[in-house]
């Protein structure tokens, strides 16, 4: 039988089901990789698995972004003002995962409450990407993406507002899914921008990807009002060409502003489709050069607020020794939040402020109406729309830190879907040299379908993975 | 000359929801359990915790739209109202702003400028001598309260004057309390008047500088809030200054009006819409429950009263917009002989005498049985009480219940209906005072008040006054 490690969850699952592997072992082989991990990737892992997991996913242990909450184990969204939460109840997502038979592995870093490319936000340090330990392994649930990458948990759940799951993934050569906004309850994810945040799995592939998503979907959770009946199951992926299908390329999130690996990496791969039986031609989205514009002001907004609960009155840090109710506000702030979230909140602020609100969030949400309906508009003649998930490959720790606007356009080709509310996927689709030259690097394709069309993502998806024969087992040593 | 000066009121009225559960989560309303038993992650503001709006708390909501005649929104959002402060412990509110739940209606004489549902905060106590949260020692807080469901109907600025504003709010009241959506009790918080104050010469249109009055927690406080801050901006007025525009907390102590804050430390609530919750969609099926929830509101009742019972406009508006009182008074009459024709006396009894010893408390909780006080009034128009024993025989149903013909007959109560037993007595009086006597003889008809004194002692209130007097003229052959 190949290595315990070597499994894909799915097929770890199918073992354990056939009486071939024992969940117990299985679980202790990845506790015990996580808790040796050098990689940053892990704010806690557990130390026994729970008593008995069982359900249609086997007891396959889960990697879980830290911003879920998970009763009694530290939640802490990567940030310092969450110091040693331990939740008293467990996100919704999480319950249905660990009652399907995917129990907690261990707490997985991020940038702090997501906001970030690179996981170099995070109060409890930067996650090395497992390619290359110099790197960064993408953001903001880059704890997740590394962990599945070197083989320190099968699979692993993240959070995408804007990028955050497919970046990650595409830098570290493994497969992120953000499904339809609503798809998953949001209930006790603890919120960045609740009209774009989005739970979703990363995977070693597109199959576990398929498994893991159609546990986290279903009937809609009555605790979050804006989560929705999932229509029908997620099919396991089985396609394995694309006849029939039209993909379409828009030249606004395929050209300018994209490296040369990456984009020759794409075009190898439309021209794969192609001859997987796709067709593929150049499509509009005509606004979508304004989503980072538009996500920049509607994300820092709805943070503003979602972050404002932090006051050190009730949980988390409270700084000490303040002369007055102002002063524990403002230095319970100032100290427990780092730079990034500082300035996004900032920004937020003065975007929702009387007298700048049409001019910022105003127009910023009739631009991301306009966004939408470019996608429903390009949905009338294509099936899917490609691009590549990143502009680059991972760059370098540090590289980017001093400069926000740089680190912000990470996410230009991600969060047009974001915020059309359309699900996304990002699969390894080849290794790319570095711009300047290097060690080669991995590089993501992005698949964006209509509303709801995980399933046929998810299908074409498994087509291409198929014929690019991506590995990534190197770096799961 | 001075210019004749207009006060210009408008109230903010909220109100807390009757409803089982909060406004957005499901605990149970708190009403003085345990500090902070009444919680969850959600009404704590815990991390990632996400609120679902209260359908009854929406339901309500119609029903005082369609009381007020307001139009109600076919599609209606919330939005989060950003400020920090202990007792909010998402650090914003969940309210409503330009796209609420009912606009405009009207109420009697006051229209309605919007209806909107929201959340209550929680409640502060601060520690220390100071009782406010500067200067205290410690400040904790109790988040049972935190959540609880919220109308806010604001008026359009159409009141004229403090009495006026305590009048409309009773109205109100009493209005909001037969829907059966809120125990309406301003002492107990549930519902809370803020008004809006300023004056400007009578007859022009623009409004003056306003300043808004908090804190006033009773109707009486409202009154005298709303009327000392009329005179505290006329007198600036007229002094020659300009009212700033503040927020003013009413001491009912003291009577004085303080500054809570000023125009520029007024806060930027940086309403948005709120991301977490879906528009209201009110369907014809909500707006019908709504409507057939909905039973007889305060003023048709008056205009009932008047119409069927007789009573005079004064009298049937204060029966009716005590729907208690109301309540009661009708089930008397209902108890009463059908063609009495006792209405007007046993409204008479029930505002005047009953209230006057029961205050505010409802008469259907205390030991008079309708049927007791229909009974009691029927026998003082029947003449076999007088109006002093019968307020005798209420005292004692107020105290042990019973039937009023028995505590009569027990304690010996009847009228003196036979009149050779008073034509005795009045025959000791005028023996035992011959001076009196001879005096009203003599034409000094003042005099007889000494002879009438002595037989009402001796009868204990049971003979008729008229009949006395008449009796002793007799006697006497004057």
């Amino acid at each position: 039988m190949t290595e315990p490690l070597e499994l894909t969850a799915s097929q770890a699952a199918g073992a354990i089901a056939r009486g071939e592997l024992d969940p117990g072992e299985l679980f202790e082989l990845y506790r015990a990789r996580a808790a040796a991990d050098q990689l940053g990737a892990f704010t806690w892992v557990a130390e026994a698995p729970p008593a008995a997991s069982g359900g249609p996913l086997g007891g396959v242990p889960l990697a879980v972004k830290d911003l879920f909450c998970t009763e009694g184990v530290p939640s802490q969204a990567g940030s310092r003002v969450l110091e040693g939460y331990c939740p008293p109840y467990s996100a919704t997502v999480v319950e249905r995962l660990a009652a399907a038979g995917a129990p907690l592995l261990g707490k997985t870093n991020q940038d702090e409450f997501a906001m970030g490319s690179s996981t170099e936000n995070s109060a409890f340090g930067p996650v090395q990407n497992p390619w290359d330990h110099r790197r960064v392994p993408g953001g903001s649930s880059g704890g997740s993406a590394a962990a599945v990458a070197a083989g320190l948990a099968p699979w692993a759940i993240g959070t995408d507002t804007g990028g955050s799951i497919r970046q990650p993934a595409a830098l570290c050569g493994i497969v992120g899914l953000k499904p339809t906004y609503g798809a998953v309850s949001r209930y006790g994810m603890i919120a960045f921008a609740s009209s774009l945040d989005q739970a979703g799995p990363l995977t070693r592939d597109v199959s576990d990807a398929a498994l893991l998503l159609g546990h986290m979907v279903g009937a809609r959770d009555p605790r979050d009002s804006t989560s929705l009946d999932f229509p029908g199951e997620i099919a396991l992926p089985s396609r394995t060409d694309l006849r029939g299908l039209r993909l379409g390329v828009p030249a606004e999130l395929s050209g300018e502003g994209i490296d040369p690996g990456v984009r020759g990496a794409f075009q190898s791969t439309l021209e794969l489709a192609r001859q997987l039986g796709a067709s593929v031609e150049p499509c509009t989205l005509r606004h979508a050069t304004a989503g980072l514009a538009a996500y920049y002001v509607l994300a820092p907004a709805e943070c503003s607020s979602n972050l404002a609960r932090f006051d050190g009155v009730r949980y988390g840090y409270r700084a000490p020794d303040a002369p007055d109710l102002l002063s524990m506000y403002m230095r319970t702030r100032h100290d427990g939040f780092g730079a990034e979230v500082k300035r996004r909140v900032m920004l937020g602020t003065y975007a929702l402020s009387s007298g700048y609100y049409d001019a910022y969030y105003g127009r910023a949400q009739r631009v991301r109406t306009k966004i939408a309906e470019d996608f429903a508009t390009a949905f009338e003649h294509f099936d899917f729309i490609v691009t590549p998930t990143a502009p680059g490959v991972a760059f370098e720790l540090g590289a980017k830190l001093a400069d926000p606007l740089a680190m912000y356009l990470n996410d230009f080709c991600t969060v047009p879907a974001s915020l059309a509310g359309v699900p996304a996927i990002s699969i390894p689709n080849a290794l790319a040299e570095p711009l300047g030259g290097g060690t080669r690097l991995p590089v993501g394709l992005q698949i964006v379908g209509p509303a709801f069309s995980e399933s046929r993502l998810l299908d074409a998806a498994f087509a291409l993975e198929q014929a690019l024969g991506f590995d990534g087992s190197a770096v799961r040593q | 000359m001075s210019v004749e000066l207009e006060p210009v009121i408008g109230l903010e009225i909220h109100v807390q929801l009757k409803t089982a559960t909060k406004m957005f989560c499901g605990c149970e309303l708190s009403f003085g359990e345990p500090p902070n038993t009444r919680t969850c992650p959600v009404c704590l503001g815990l991390p990632g915790a996400l609120p679902v709006v209260n359908a009854r708390a929406i339901h309500f909501g119609l029903m005082i739209g369609l009381a007020l005649g307001c139009d109600l929104a076919e599609r209606s959002i919330f939005h989060r109202k950003n400020y920090f402060y202990p007792d909010l412990p998402k650090g914003y509110q969940i309210s409503q702003y330009d796209e609420p739940l009912c606009r405009g209606g009207r109420l009697a004489d006051v229209a309605i400028h919007r209806v909107h549902l929201e959340e209550d905060a929680a409640k502060l106590i601060h520690l220390g001598a100071s009782g406010r949260i500067h200067g205290s020692e410690q400040s904790i807080v109790d988040f049972n309260r935190g959540g609880t469901p919220l109308v806010e109907i604001v008026t359009e600025p159409e009141l004229r004057s403090g009495e006026h504003a305590r009048e409309w709010l009773s109205l109100l009241r009493a209005t909001l309390r037969s829907l059966g959506v809120s125990d309406v009790n301003m002492e107990e918080g549930s519902l809370r008047a803020d008004a809006n104050v300023s004056l400007r010469p009578a007859g022009s249109t623009p409004l003056g500088t306003k300043t808004e009055l908090k804190n006033m927690n009773s109707f009486r406080f409202l009154e005298r809030g709303v009327t000392a801050e009329i005179e505290r901006q006329r007198a600036i007025i007229e002094g020659g200054g300009e009212v700033a525009q503040e927020t003013l907390h009413f001491d009912p102590a003291s009577g004085a009006l303080t500054t809570l804050r000023s125009k520029e430390e007024a806060h930027d609530y940086r309403y948005f819409p709120e991301p977490d919750l879906v528009p209201i969609a009110t369907t014809a099926e909500m707006l019908e429950q709504a409507r057939a929830a909905i039973g007889e509101l305060p003023a048709a009742r008056a205009v009932r009263f008047e119409r069927d019972f007789g009573l005079s406009a004064e009298m049937a508006h204060l029966l009716a917009f005590r729907s208690d009182l109301g309540d009661y008074f009708e089930a008397a009459n209902a108890a009463s002989a059908a063609d009495s024709g006792h209405a007007q006396q046993l409204a008479n009894w029930v505002s005047g005498q009953l209230v006057a010893r029961i205050g505010e408390q409802d008469p259907a909780t205390s030991n008079v049985t309708p049927a007791a006080l229909a009974t009691l009034v029927e026998l003082v128009s029947a003449r076999e009480l007088t109006n002093g024993t019968a307020r005798e025989v209420l005292d004692v149903l107020l105290q042990s219940g019973g039937d009023p013909r028995a505590i009569v007959a027990e304690r010996g109560l009847a009228s003196l209906s036979d009149d050779s037993e008073l034509a005795a007595i009045v025959a000791a009086a005028i023996a035992a005072d011959p001076d009196a006597a001879a005096k009203v003889r003599a034409g000094n008809a003042k005099a007889i008040a000494a002879l009438i004194g002595p037989v009402m002692r001796e009868t204990r209130g049971r003979a008729d006054g008229s009949e006395v007097t008449k009796l002793i003229r007799e006697q006497l052959g004057v």
